[in-house]
């Protein structure tokens, strides 16, 4: 158990940020009535797991990928280059689907004039 | 539509900064084989250098310099830009995408390079104008009048 | 209802810890994610396009497809924008007038 916990704790300890992280989306998804702070949560949850990937990327004593002649072709000399160029587009398509999903909130206020998810959820019983 | 604040400051220092930001943005797309860069961050910047003079300008002032029109048309320049890249090298015999089919002269390896900067090129138009595109639509649809949106 | 959503994500933290158990060191040179491929491309990127920036050559070389779907993903967000806020106003309005005479 102490071992695990070492582990986690010295070891791995970004993973335990990046999860503290995860779980603050989580909770802003889950347990906030209004649509705009479930959004919100949605991007810190999207944020955690572009770090997740990014802690990935590390190595120890490695620089970043960029080749130099000074260190050659070793692969432990540069950083893992992929979770790198995956993120990158992850986080312009974040933005991408962020603006989609502002502009669904915006089309569901003007409809309904409203965008709590109770008071939204009432009126969508009350017109059946 | 946002109207126009009454602020010199903001007005001046708008100014000077949106040319800096656009060569800037140049500088990251065309220096990102050497550098940290490439086609997405340069495509933000000029994004983010247009929708500066939308925030402190007001949208009927910005028009000048990038219309709203504009916005998607550009993303589906860059589009055709990355997609006609491929097609071009599948018209001269490679495969989709593959740079050192494309005739241009050129030793294999620096056809690779070529190909990556126009690939780039359309990822930063494309990102640019469909991040324009979004700021606009969100920003508009407030807007009664509809007026130029 | 509150009290299932605490317990939900309590339990999905202690998930995530456990699977966190299992995952190579923070910085470990050798972990699986840093093999293979990914040798692969640090120790041809540069030789195959002259380009030092090995993130650039996988993005828009070796992964060109992936880019250019996201690159369309993208204009497709922007596209729903657009028809979402500023398509067909007319019908839009139309509609919202059925919504309060109802």
């Amino acid at each position: 158990m102490s071992e695990a916990l070492s582990g986690l704790l010295f070891d791995r300890w970004p993973y335990l940020l990046t999860v503290v992280l995860l779980l603050i989306g989580l909770y802003g998804m889950l347990m906030k009535r209004n649509l705009v702070k479930k959004l919100i949560g949605m991007n810190i949850f999207q944020g955690a797991i572009i770090l997740f990937f990014i802690v990935h990327a590390y190595k120890h004593g490695a620089s970043v990928p960029v080749h130099s002649a000074v260190l050659g072709d070793a692969p432990e000399a540069y950083m893992n280059p992929i979770p790198h160029g995956l993120m990158l587009t992850a986080i312009v398509v974040s933005v991408a689907t962020t603006g989609v999903a502002l502009a669904l909130l915006t089309v569901i206020y003007r409809r309904f004039g409203s965008i709590d998810e109770g008071e939204l959820l009432r009126r969508l019983r009350d017109r059946e | 539509m946002i109207r126009r604040p009454d602020n010199m400051i903001v007005d001046v220092v708008v100014r000077l900064m949106v040319p800096a930001i656009q060569i800037f943005a140049f500088y990251v797309i065309f220096h990102g084989h050497y550098s940290p860069g490439g086609g997405f961050q340069g495509g933000a910047l000029l994004a983010g250098s247009i929708l500066l003079q939308r925030v402190a300008l007001g949208t009927e002032r910005s028009q000048l310099s990038f219309p709203v029109r504009y916005g998607l048309p550009f993303g589906i320049i860059g589009v055709f830009i990355f997609a006609g890249t491929g097609l071009f090298a599948l018209i001269m015999g490679g495969q989709y995408l593959q740079y050192d089919a494309m005739p241009f002269g050129l030793t294999p390896v620096w056809l690779r390079n070529t190909g990556i900067l126009l690939v780039e090129l359309g990822v930063a138009f494309a990102v640019m104008g469909v991040l324009v595109s979004i700021y606009d639509s969100l920003a508009c649809s407030s807007d009664e009048e509809g007026g130029r949106c | 209802m509150r009290t299932f959503g605490v317990v939900l994500i309590v339990i999905t933290g202690l998930v995530l810890l456990y699977a966190g158990l299992g995952l190579p060191q923070f910085g470990d040179p050798h972990a699986p994610a840093a093999e293979h491929v990914s040798d692969h491309y640090i120790k041809h990127a540069y030789h195959d396009d002259h380009t030092p920036n090995i993130v650039t050559v996988m993005i828009a070389d070796y992964r060109s497809f992936d880019t250019l779907g996201e690159t369309i993903v993208v204009f497709a967000a922007g596209l729903a924008c657009y028809l979402l806020l500023r398509g067909e106003p007319r019908r839009r309005k139309r509609a919202d007038e059925e919504d309060q005479t109802a």
